[in-house]
C-alpha cells in the first residue's frame, strides 16, 4: 500500500509500504476513505516533537470501511463504515471508565519511554512518536486499529465523509476545549488560532451559549471563517490584542480564553514571541507560549484558560505570578475523543452543524507531502486539508 | 493580458507540433533540410537537431507543465541562431539569411510564450465568509446546545467556587450552613 511516511525534518514522502495485518484478537483494519492532516503534525513537520524515527507512518484524523476483524472483536463487522478517534483506548482501564480516554493507561506501548518524559505516559496515539507507542497512523490506505472494540465509531452512509471525518479530532477537540471554559451565559470567550480547532472551539462555544466570541488570529481567510461562525476578529497583525479585548469587554477581560495554537504560536512584534524565538533556535526553549502568556495577562481574574493547543516540552517565562494572583483555572488535555462522539454525531444528524464547512483542500495521497507545505505556510487559503488514499 | 495564460498554452501546444513536424524533416531527409537552410551538408548533426526537436515537441505535447520545455525550445533556438549565423559569416548566402530570420522570429514566439508561461497564475482571494456550518444564522444557535447537554462535573467550576450570585453558588452556602 501507499502511505505518507516520516523521514525528518520538513521531509514527508508518499512511499509503497506492506499492507498492514491483524496482530491481536481485537483489532480491526480499516481501509482509508479520507484522511486529514491535523495542525499536530505540522509539529512533527517541522521536527519538534521527539521520538519520531525515519519511515513512520504519520497521520491520526482518518476514516474508511472495516476490511478485516480480529476474532475478538464483536464491535465490528467487515463492511461498517466507521471513524476512527485519533486517542488509542481499551476501554476498560481505570481511566477509560473514568472518561479520561487520552489517559488510557493500557494503550500506549510504550509507556515505559513516556513515563521518562511526561511522568505517567498518556494514551497511545496513530502516527505521532514513538513516545505515544510508535503506532503506524492513518495516512495511508490501510490501517490497523487497535482496540477497534472500543474507539471508532460507526457512522451512517446518509453522511459524507467530510460531514464525519472530524468526529476523530478537530471537532471534539474543539468542543472540549469549549467545555472545560465552562461557559455561562454572560461569558466573552477568546479564542487564539483560527485553524480547524480554533473554527470548531468558535462553534462550540456558540452552541454552548456564550454570549460573545473574540477570535484571535492573522490569516484573512481564517479570520473570515471565524466571523462566518459567529466571532469578532481580531487580526493582531494589524492592531493590539491587549487593546481590542478591553475594548471589547469594556476593560473586564475575557471570562475564558481558548489556546488553539499551542506550541509554535506565530513570532509577533512582540518581545516575548521573538524572544522564544531565538530562545528556540539555540534549544534553550522547546516551545513558544506567547499565547499562554497572553491568555494569563488579558483573561479576567477567576476567568477559566482552556488549552486544547499541543505542547511537547518546556517553556519559558510563564506568569506564574498573574496566573495565582488572579485565581485562574487552568484545564488542558488531549481530547477524550470517545466520551463526545456520540452526542456530536447526533448533532450533525440532527443538522445543528455541518463540519464540511472546514475544508478547503481535497488531494490525493501522493499530493500529500506539497500540501503539508502549503498547510504550513497557510498559502492557498488552506485550512484543512482532506486526502483521499483510495481514490473518490 | 496578452497572450493569456490558456492562449500560451494552446500556442505551447502548436509549437509542440511543429517542433515534432521539423524534427521528422531533419530526421528524413537531413540533406534536402540543409539545403533549405543554406548550410553545409552535416547529415549526423542535422539529424541530431531533429532527434532534439522531435524529443522537446513531444514533451510539450505531453507535459502538465510545458513552461520548462519552451525554455528548452529557446535554448535550441539560439543553438540554431548561432550555427547558422556562423554559416552566414563564412559562406553568407541569401538562403541561409531567410533562415536565420526565421529562427529568429521563431525565437522571439518562444521567448514570449516561455516567459508568459513562468509567471505565476494569480490566485483568487478565498471566500469563506459563508461557511458557518451551522442551518441558521449563529444568533438563532446560540445556546442551542444548553437544553440538551449538561457539561460534566469534572469541567465545571465547583459549584462553592461559582459566581457568588450564581443560583449554584447560592445552593453550596445554604448546604454548607445547614
Amino acid at each position: 500500500m501507499r502511505a505518507l511516511r516520516w523521514h525528518g525534518k520538513h521531509d514527508i514522502r508518499c512511499e509503497r509500504v506492506p499492507d498492514p495485518a491483524i496482530e491481536d484478537g481485537r483489532d480491526a483494519i480499516v481501509k482509508v476513505s479520507s484522511c486529514a492532516i491535523c495542525g499536530s503534525d505540522l509539529h512533527l513537520f517541522a521536527g519538534f516533537m521527539p521520538g519520531m524515527k525515519p519511515g513512520d507512518i504519520i497521520g491520526h484524523e482518518f476514516m474508511g470501511e472495516v476490511v478485516d476483524v480480529g476474532t475478538d472483536n464483536k464491535a465490528l463487522r467487515v463492511g461498517d463504515r466507521v471513524v476512527v478517534p485519533f486517542t488509542i483506548t481499551c476501554g476498560e482501564c481505570d481511566q477509560c471508565r473514568r472518561g479520561f480516554f487520552s489517559a488510557c493507561e493500557r494503550s500506549n506501548r510504550n509507556s515505559a519511554l513516556a513515563d521518562q518524559v511526561f511522568g505517567h505516559a498518556g494514551a497511545g496515539l496513530y502516527g505521532y512518536t514513538h513516545l505515544a507507542g510508535g503506532y503506524a497512523g492513518g495516512q495511508a490506505e490501510y490501517v490497523r486499529v487497535p482496540f477497534a472494540d472500543s474507539g471508532p465509531i460507526k457512522v451512517p452512509d446518509s453522511l459524507t465523509d467530510e460531514q464525519v471525518l472530524f468526529l476523530g479530532d478537530v471537532f471534539p477537540t474543539g468542543w472540549q476545549a469549549a467545555l472545560q471554559c465552562d461557559i455561562e451565559p454572560n461569558d466573552t470567550v477568546a479564542v487564539w488560532g483560527a485553524g480547524a480547532v480554533g473554527q470548531f472551539a468558535i462553534r462550540s462555544a456558540v452552541l454552548l451559549g456564550a454570549r460573545k466570541v473574540i477570535a484571535i488570529d492573522r490569516v484573512p481567510e481564517r479570520l473570515d471563517m471565524a466571523e462566518a461562525g459567529g466571532a469578532v476578529a481580531i487580526n493582531f497583525d494589524e492592531e493590539s490584542v491587549l487593546d481590542r479585548l478591553a475594548e471589547l469587554t469594556r476593560g473586564r477581560g475575557p471570562e475564558k480564553c481558548i489556546d488553539a495554537v499551542g506550541m509554535e504560536a506565530h513570532v509577533t512584534r512582540s518581545i516575548d514571541s521573538m524572544l522564544d524565538r531565538a530562545k528556540q533556535a539555540l534549544q534553550l526553549e522547546t516551545d513558544r507560549p506567547h499565547v499562554l502568556r497572553e491568555m494569563i495577562y488579558v483573561c479576567r481574574p477567576g476567568g477559566v484558560l482552556s488549552v486544547p493547543g499541543v505542547y511537547a516540552g518546556m517553556v519559558d517565562k510563564l506568569p506564574m505570578g498573574a496566573l495565582m494572583n488572579k485565581g485562574l483555572t487552568l484545564r488542558t488535555g488531549q481530547t477524550h475523543v470517545s466520551r463526545w462522539t456520540h452526542d456530536l454525531l447526533g448533532r450533525i444528524e440532527q443538522g445543528q452543524i455541518d463540519p464540511s464547512f472546514v475544508v478547503t483542500h481535497t488531494v490525493s495521497l501522493e499530493d500529500g507531502p506539497q500540501m503539508y507545505r502549503t498547510f504550513r505556510d497557510k498559502q492557498d487559503g488552506c485550512i484543512k486539508v482532506v486526502m483521499k488514499p483510495n481514490g473518490h | 493580458m496578452f497572450p493569456s495564460r490558456p492562449q500560451a498554452r494552446a500556442g505551447a501546444r502548436a509549437l509542440g507540433w511543429l517542433s515534432i513536424a521539423i524534427g521528422a524533416a531533419q530526421l528524413l531527409a537531413p540533406q534536402r533540410v540543409a539545403r533549405a537552410a543554406g548550410v553545409p551538408d552535416r547529415t549526423l548533426a542535422v539529424r541530431g537537431s531533429g532527434v532534439r526537436e522531435i524529443a522537446t515537441g513531444v514533451a510539450l505535447l505531453n507535459s502538465e507543465r510545458p513552461t520548462t520545455w519552451m525554455w528548452a525550445r529557446v535554448a535550441g533556438d539560439v543553438l540554431d541562431a548561432t550555427l547558422l549565423a556562423r554559416a552566414l559569416r563564412s559562406e553568407g548566402s541569401a538562403t541561409t539569411k531567410a533562415a536565420l530570420l526565421a529562427v529568429g522570429a521563431l525565437a522571439l514566439a518562444d521567448l514570449m510564450l516561455a516567459r508568459r508561461l513562468s509567471q505565476p497564475a494569480p490566485i483568487a482571494p478565498m471566500d469563506y465568509k459563508r461557511r458557518s456550518g451551522f442551518p441558521m444564522a449563529t444568533q438563532q444557535m446560540r445556546g442551542i446546545a444548553r437544553s440538551d447537554f449538561a457539561v460534566p462535573a469534572d469541567m465545571r467550576v465547583p459549584a462553592a467556587l461559582r459566581p457568588w450570585s450564581s443560583d449554584a453558588a447560592r445552593a453550596a452556602r445554604s448546604d454548607a450552613a445547614a
